[in-house]
């Protein structure tokens, strides 16, 4: 079995450096031109995708002798310090991991990152799993998992509340939250207090009705004032007047025992917007629905500029430092290949990048998301990610207090703007 | 808080210099500056320089990544502070809490140690239950609230809807602030009932006795007797009080994170949130300058004015005399 693994790894490895340059690659044979340890810095802290890493390192190494993979495993945030500290010094490990948008933005405008656009083919990537590692046409990074964020929901409640169908636009988005209410049910959960859940309905709301090109653009001429934000905040507005989250909600945390995710999963409200990871977290913090829950995504906004297709999300992806060995490329082609990546999405860790790996998902909602990430026709980071972190935060504030009645949209738009302006 | 320090330290020394005046001068300097030395070191260290670095952050525009701040704008953080909504947000709150604090918390607390002095049964016991709070961490009587005042599950609801009181608590704008008083006295009336009943133990029985003889009873001891003498205890735990809500910080990140909506936020919160969230490194220190400069003016004008005879160990002269 370990025999075939490797082989199956060797052979995708030639395969996969197929270009001209096997030539210094050609290492495996005995007496390998010099030993080369790569600095591999990841972020699976637990299973199954801390074994699945393990494994395909040790494939590699079987490979090829000649190369060492040290591997560094933190969690996120213990991640983003120790590796901000490493990067501040100018320095990356050999191959690691990034969430993309402004981080890696200011890493590769320093330098670190290495540009790898013209070695991978990129054919195979789902256009939404590379939007966060792509800056003016270079590719920096490739990604191992994507998600989008939508409606999870009940679906024993929505037919008690007599709906037939998810809604596919934002009124009739309305008109459901409205007859759960009428059938004593609290249409949606929120987490108020930790404000990035919020935040997505605004977002959305801006890509439905702004659309995708004038979100990209806010963040680069840093003018939130346009109308159409506005009328995001309009809307969101329209929805938190029905009020449709459970009592408390502005307190209420996500992950807690009284949380968004639990309310959700005791039966408590009917849905929640939250991403890929929401059953997860579900079944985590409370009973867990089972079939009953559903996905679908967000709304199109009657009028408005962008489409149901567009997703919103966000995943995780590898990058390359600027100094580091050829080796440390093939590993990160030898971590994507089509082959390994099935493996990886099997687990249920992680969903696919690649084309034509939806298959591989068991999970039935998980292949909804799957299937509308492959078939997404654009894709937007969250915003916490692909601003800067102060607008970014100013985007969670501002909507937390449209949601809790003291700000107007107007305000909302004005803020954002103003933090923007101010960082650049 | 500094300079309560320093006033012991600057009480103790001359008197050895007193007893030996020529002879070993030199040689006492020499022991004072060898024993000083290590302690110095620690406080110039640990306490000057990170309020010297805050000061020097506080005049540039920076995210604190890349080395050095270059970005030099002076006043410019202060100025952007003074004209924020959120720091006069901030303000109001302190001075809510201050009041609330001084005018329910304190009072409350005198109150039980008082009643917790006479002989009353299993009076250890309830010293002991008054005084535990105090003795768990912030964050865990943060997270244990959390649970008690969840509108939903939490126990204070289920206990208070059969009366028609409960309430949305943490999750309000309107309740959050009150709620988090709430939690603050939980937390610390039974160190200030232990501190007043310390105090009130200080007071010699015939004090009472002589004011009992002279005719007067109950409230009007306790008036003009217990609480002129308990004025030391009184006057330390409203200092110590006013200072650690100037300071509030982590109970409050635990139960609202200052929200709903900024309606629990305090300097602190605000501070934090600027330089950890949204890496406004520069913005932050000058919160940090405002509140050390805060607690700095109150700390002094409070020892000047109030304290002074306290410092002066003028215990028992308290009459009309300041």
């Amino acid at each position: 079995m370990k025999r075939t693994c490797a082989l199956i790894a060797a052979v995708v490895l030639l395969a996969g450096c197929g270009g001209g340059q096997t030539a210094t690659t050609e290492a495996g044979d005995e007496g390998s031109p010099g030993k080369v340890t790569l600095e591999f810095w990841h972020l699976a802290t637990s299973d199954p995708l801390k074994t699945v890493y393990e494994q395909r390192a040790k494939e590699f190494q079987e490979a090829n002798p000649n190369v060492t993979v040290k591997m560094t495993v933190l969690e996120n945030e213990a991640y983003k310090s120790k590796l901000t500290t490493l990067t501040q010094s100018g320095k990356t490990p050999d191959v690691f991991a990034t969430w993309g948008g402004g981080v890696l933005k200011q890493q590769v405008d320093a330098g670190l990152i290495k540009d790898i656009s013209s070695d991978v083919d990129l054919s195979e990537f789902t256009t939404a799993s590379m939007a966060a590692y792509q800056f003016d046409g270079k590719t920096y990074a490739l990604p191992v998992d994507i998600g989008m964020v939508g409606f999870w929901y009940n679906k024993k409640h929505f037919e008690q509340a007599g709906i037939a169908e998810p809604p596919t636009t934002w009124s009739g988005y309305l008109d459901a939250v409205k007859k759960l209410k009428d059938a004593g049910i609290t249409p949606i959960a929120l987490a108020g207090k930790e404000k990035w859940p919020g935040h997505y309905y605004w977002a959305y709301l801006a890509m439905r009705i702004a659309g995708l090109p004038a979100l990209q653009q806010a963040g680069v001429d840093n003018d939130f004032t346009k109308p159409e934000f506005v009328q995001a905040g309009q809307q969101l507005k329209a929805l938190v007047d029905l009020e449709p989250f459970q009592r408390g909600f502005l307190g209420a945390g996500y992950s807690t025992p009284d949380g968004q995710a639990a309310s959700v999963a005791n039966g408590k409200a009917t849905m929640e917007l939250m991403g890929q990871w929401a059953p997860t977290v579900q079944n985590d913090a409370g009973e867990g629905l089972g079939d009953d829950l559903g996905f679908f995504p967000f709304p199109e906004v009657e009028g408005g500029k962008g489409a149901i297709t567009e997703a919103f999300g966000g995943g995780g992806g590898m990058a390359v430092g600027a100094d580091a060995p050829q080796e440390a490329l093939d590993f990160l082609k030898f971590l994507t290949n089509k082959e390994n990546h099935t493996k990886a999405v099997e687990t249920g860790a992680v969903l696919p990048v690649l084309k034509g790996v939806e298959e591989a998902v068991k999970d039935e909602n998980l292949k909804t998301v799957a299937t509308t990430l492959a078939g997404a026709t654009g894709f937007q980071l969250y915003l916490d990610q692909a601003y800067p972190p102060a607008v970014g935060s100013e985007v969670n504030d501002s909507v937390a207090e449209l949601m809790a009645g003291t700000k107007t949209p107007e305000q909302v738009a004005q803020d954002i703007t103003e933090v923007a302006k101010s960082e650049s | 808080m500094t300079t309560v320090t320093r006033r012991p330290e600057a009480a103790t020394p001359p008197a050895r210099p007193h007893r030996r005046r020529k002879p070993g001068a030199r040689n006492n300097w020499l022991t004072i500056t060898l024993f000083v030395a290590p302690a110095l070191a620690l406080f110039l260290l640990l306490v000057v320089a990170p309020i010297l670095v805050a000061i020097y952050a506080s005049g540039f525009k920076w995210n604190g990544f890349g080395g050095l701040p270059t970005d030099f704008i002076g006043f410019g953080n202060f100025t952007k502070l003074l004209s924020s909504e959120i720091f006069y947000t901030d303000m109001g709150h302190l001075l809510f809490l201050i009041g609330t604090t001084l005018v329910i918390q304190l009072p409350f607390a005198l109150a039980i140690a008082m009643l917790l002095h006479q002989r009353i049964r299993g009076r250890a016991l309830y010293r002991l239950v008054f005084f535990a709070p105090y003795v768990l961490s912030e964050v865990i009587t943060g997270v244990l609230f959390s649970l008690i005042l969840s509108p939903e599950n939490g126990i204070a609801n289920q206990l208070l809807s059969p009366l028609g009181l409960d309430s949305e608590w943490l999750s309000h704008p309107d309740s959050a602030l009150w709620s988090i008083f709430l939690v603050m006295t939980w937390k610390y009336f039974g160190f200030h009932m232990m501190i007043y009943l310390a105090g009130r133990q200080n007071i010699p029985n015939e004090l009472i006795e002589a004011a009992k003889i002279d005719g007067a009873a109950g409230w009007r001891i306790f008036r003009y007797v217990t609480l002129p003498l308990l004025g030391p205890t009184i006057r330390i735990s409203v200092f110590l009080s006013v200072i650690y809500t100037i300071q509030l910080f982590d109970l409050v990140w635990i139960l609202t994170e200052g929200g709903p909506a900024h309606s629990s936020e305090t300097l602190a919160v605000t501070m934090f949130a600027l330089g950890f969230e949204r890496s406004q490194v520069g913005y932050a220190s000058a919160i940090s300058v405002v509140m050390f400069v805060l607690s700095l003016i109150f700390a002094l004008v409070y020892q000047r004015f109030v304290m002074r005879r306290d410092l002066e160990g003028a215990t028992t002269a308290m009459g009309g005399k300041r």
